[in-house]
């Protein structure tokens, strides 16, 4: 399997800010790559510099097979790039910038734009500054979603969109996962990756901290055990891997270590199990275990 | 008085983002008037000699349409700061309107404003804080002009009324801009009104000012940098005329304030229509999006700089009427006749014309840092178009449409100038190479738009500091009697003076050397830095 995104040791400061520090990102051609991660983690700085728009301090970073800061426009020619703060030419239409922007990277499937255009319900008459955010927002992804290319970047491309359009957005996005289109999919909004994509990388202060599938990540954390026994519990404590035990009576409540989880099961059922349920970890717990630490250095963003 | 509320509020925080653009333009200005007087009364110490110097200055139709009339011929005063009273007004008053626009229009249109009103601010706050702040600028930089001339050892009427007549074309363009705020959705078509209505002011002060038998005097009256003349500091001082551009600005207001009550936030008075669904098919590259984006201001330029041209062209051949003096006729007579003079005059009007279309070249190319710090810069540079191609396409319109500004312009003073002494056939080609010679300077200046951008692009406004600083060495240079080193500085002082003068091939070859140096400068510097 080729990368269409290799990145590795990848530095960049601001002044003293280190924005990106050490950073690593392999992104497989034909999947669906979710980038992960809070406002300021460094994701929109790794996309800049995958663009050439930055340079990179240190690191070596190779896209579709290229340096992206000496080969900028040749390589642009077969990637579209959705920015997650899009402004637009006051006085353009929408579609006007769509056509613009097509023809800029080589070649627009017009048939495809109308499409897109209806899907996404965007009137492209309007002039640039009489559009809301969540349909400017729109106007760069039906032209980047147009365009015939191989990659797609798309960084916090459904801030501003409704539900309705985020479940529109999903479906194209689908659909390019069908045609093996490569996506970097840049989100902080953790339901629209674990729905969407193939493998995911949770980046952290300049850094990709955890990268694999969703059932890899899955692997690597716990999973919630609720349990009605016909008996009391016997050694539950005394398992490895067991966590937050909460005994009631016959109700027991656990997180368990997913290695573990055989074991565990074992020592239940030997309780006699009158009702079970089992819920795998939600993307959302893999994310706050990264960010715990961070959680906890500042008191007023505690979530519990 | 519910509509005011969080008026205060908004004037801090205006006075604290401007805390010094402010303070600096103060300065400039008060700085400007007392060294220029000083100069002056160094220079004519007695008035015989002012009276000879007025006498000139009042005979030459170059000198009377650019800067006015001198009313009192014996005034030291007059004398020392008549350069100063049209010019300095356009200046202050450019300064007003800018900064009421900045503070409103700037404002709704980036959404900020949308954040204050939904606290307790009222709807006609941001425009009271605007023209708080703009109006008590205007009249500090008066105050603190008269005291400092007054400090200077003019007579302390006369400085009065010059701060008063600086400070009154503030107030009448804090109205202008106070209105134009409110017409469009965007703030720089908004300023695009303000700098049409300043031009047209100064141009119809010139007519009246230069009519050869009085006969069109009038027109000046129409204009408020005319009436800012006609308090004529120093000549009368005639404070009661300040009553007019307090009236003007008061309507203005008013008005502004009737339609701040009939439209939405965000909103301007004309209505957006919806455009095209689909790009024409010549919308495909980089340069024909800048073009797109400039064309629209490109136009109005062009339109006024055909206007200024034939009004130049009209004046130069009323020169003869000027020359009603025995003293003036002489002084024409060593010019080397009256056509020496019109020559003289079409020249010194040719180099002026290249400073205004030098402005359009700074403000075109300027563009490319707020394309670039509105981020609209990257979705075009993410796709296949390469950074020089993106750089070259503003630059390219920039350095195109300062020809076409300046040629226009030559080619309506030629026309005008060459029907009114019939001889249409000489004069014509003669203007458009008094005109083209204006381009090396353009072009250098711009260059060095380009080369900001490329390597210090935090500093790019500074371009206007820098042409600032020419325009001040030319226009006042000599009054300060700054050494020619200093002068030398200014690329303008290096452009042949045509028509009339000798034309020399080096100062154009190495200007344009120059100009080509600093672009390509530009270029390298934009490819080798981060974008954002």
């Amino acid at each position: 399997m080729t990368s269409a995104i290799v990145v590795s040791g990848l530095h960049k400061s601001y002044g003293s800010t280190h924005a990106l520090d050490g950073l690593d990102l392999d992104v497989a051609t034909g999947e669906v790559h979710g980038f992960l991660g809070p406002n300021g983690a460094g994701k929109s700085t790794t996309i800049r510099v995958l663009l050439g728009l930055l340079r990179g301090d240190e690191g070596d970073v190779s896209l579709l097979g290229g340096d992206p800061w000496h080969d900028a426009a040749k390589l642009h020619r077969r990637l579209a790039y959705v920015p997650g703060d899009v402004n637009l030419w006051p006085n353009l239409t929408g579609g006007e910038v769509i056509d613009l922007l097509g023809r800029l990277r080589g070649g627009l499937d017009s048939k495809k734009r109308d499409d897109l255009l209806r899907r996404f319900d965007l009137d492209p008459t309007k002039k640039g500054r009489t559009y809301s955010k969540g349909n400017r927002q729109k106007v760069a992804l039906v032209a980047a979603l147009a365009s015939d290319v191989e990659l797609l970047i798309l960084d916090e491309p459904t801030s501003g969109l409704d539900p309705l359009m985020e479940e529109v957005f999903r479906q194209c996005i689908e659909e390019e996962r069908q045609h093996d289109r490569t996506v970097l999919l840049s989100s902080h909004i953790l339901s629209e990756v674990e729905a969407l994509c193939d493998r995911i990388s949770i980046i952290r202060r300049g850094k990709v901290v955890e990268t694999g599938t969703l059932s890899d990540l899955r692997h690597l954390t716990r999973t919630s055990i609720q349990a009605e026994l016909a008996g009391t519990v016997n050694g539950l404590a005394q398992l490895p891997g067991v966590h937050d035990l909460d005994v009631e009576g016959n109700r027991v409540r656990c997180e368990v270590d997913t290695a573990q989880l055989d074991a565990v099961m074992r020592q239940l059922s030997a309780s006699g199990i009158k009702s079970l349920v089992a819920q795998p970890p939600t993307l959302e717990e893999l994310f706050l275990r990264h960010y715990e630490d961070d959680v906890a250095a500042e008191p007023e963003a505690a979530l519990r | 008085m519910n509509d005011f509320v969080g008026t205060g509020t908004l004037v801090r925080l205006a006075l604290r983002r401007d805390r010094i653009l402010i303070p600096v333009w103060i300065v400039v200005f008060v700085i400007t008037a007392a060294g220029s007087a000083q100069a002056s009364i160094d220079l004519y110490p007695d008035v015989q000699s002012r009276i000879e110097a007025a006498r000139t200055s009042n005979a030459s139709p170059a000198l009377v349409s650019l800067y006015g009339r001198i009313f009192d011929e014996t005034s030291l005063g007059e004398l020392s700061l008549f350069k100063l009273t049209a010019f300095g007004a356009v200046l202050v008053g450019l300064l007003a309107a800018m900064l009421v626009v900045r503070h409103t229009r700037t404002e709704e249109e980036a959404g900020r404003l949308e954040l204050l009103s939904a606290g307790v601010v009222g709807r006609y706050a941001a425009l009271a804080a605007a023209l708080i702040v703009s109006s008590g600028t205007v009249v500090l930089i008066g105050l603190l002009s008269a005291l400092a001339l007054i400090g200077v050892g003019l007579p302390a009427s006369g400085s009065l009324a010059f701060g008063l007549l600086w400070a009154s074309a503030g107030l009448s363009f804090a109205g202008v801009g106070a209105l134009t705020a409110q017409l469009t959705e965007g703030a720089r078509t908004a300023n695009g009104f303000t700098g049409i209505v300043l031009g047209v002011s100064y141009v119809l002060r010139a007519i009246g000012d230069s009519s050869a038998d009085g006969k069109s005097e009038w027109v000046s009256w129409l204009s408020p940098i005319g009436w800012s003349q006609q308090i004529r500091a120093y000549a009368g001082d005639r404070f009661v005329v300040v009553l007019v551009p307090l009236a003007f600005m008061a309507v203005l207001v008013a008005a502004s304030m009737a339609l701040i009550r009939r439209r939405d936030v965000g909103a301007g008075l004309v209505r957006p229509r919806p455009g095209p669904a689909t790009a024409a098919p010549s919308l495909r590259s980089p340069l024909a999006l800048a073009w797109r984006l400039h064309r629209g201001s490109l136009y109005g330029w062009g339109f006024a700089f055909l206007l200024l041209g034939l009004l130049v062209g009209n004046i130069a051949s009323n020169v003869d009427g000027f020359v009603t003096s025995d003293s003036a006729r002489e002084m024409v007579e060593k010019l080397g006749g009256v056509n020496g003079i019109t020559d003289a005059f079409l020249a010194t009007e040719m180099g002026m014309v290249g400073l205004l279309a030098s402005a359009f070249g700074i403000q075109a190319a300027l563009r490319l840092r707020s394309e670039e710090t509105a981020l609209r810069a990257e979705p075009l540079l993410a796709t296949g178009v390469s950074r020089a191609q993106w750089v070259g396409s503003h630059v390219l319109v920039a350095l195109f449409g300062t020809a076409v500004l300046i040629l226009v312009a030559g080619l309506g003073s030629g026309i005008s100038s060459g029907a009114s002494l019939g001889n249409m056939g000489h004069q014509v080609p003669r203007m458009l190479a008094a005109a083209a010679v204006q381009l090396p300077a353009i072009w250098l200046v711009t260059g060095l738009v380009v080369v900001l951008f490329g390597f210090a692009p935090k500093l790019v406004t500074g371009a206007w500091v820098l042409f600032g600083i020419f325009l001040l060495i030319g226009q006042f240079g000599s009054i300060f009697d700054l050494p020619q080193s200093v002068m030398n500085l200014s690329p303008y002082g290096h452009t042949p003076r045509l028509p009339g003068g000798d034309f020399s091939v080096a100062p154009v070859i190495w200007l344009t050397a120059i100009a080509a140096g600093l672009t390509g400068a530009g270029f390298a510097g934009f490819r080798r830095r981060d974008v954002g």
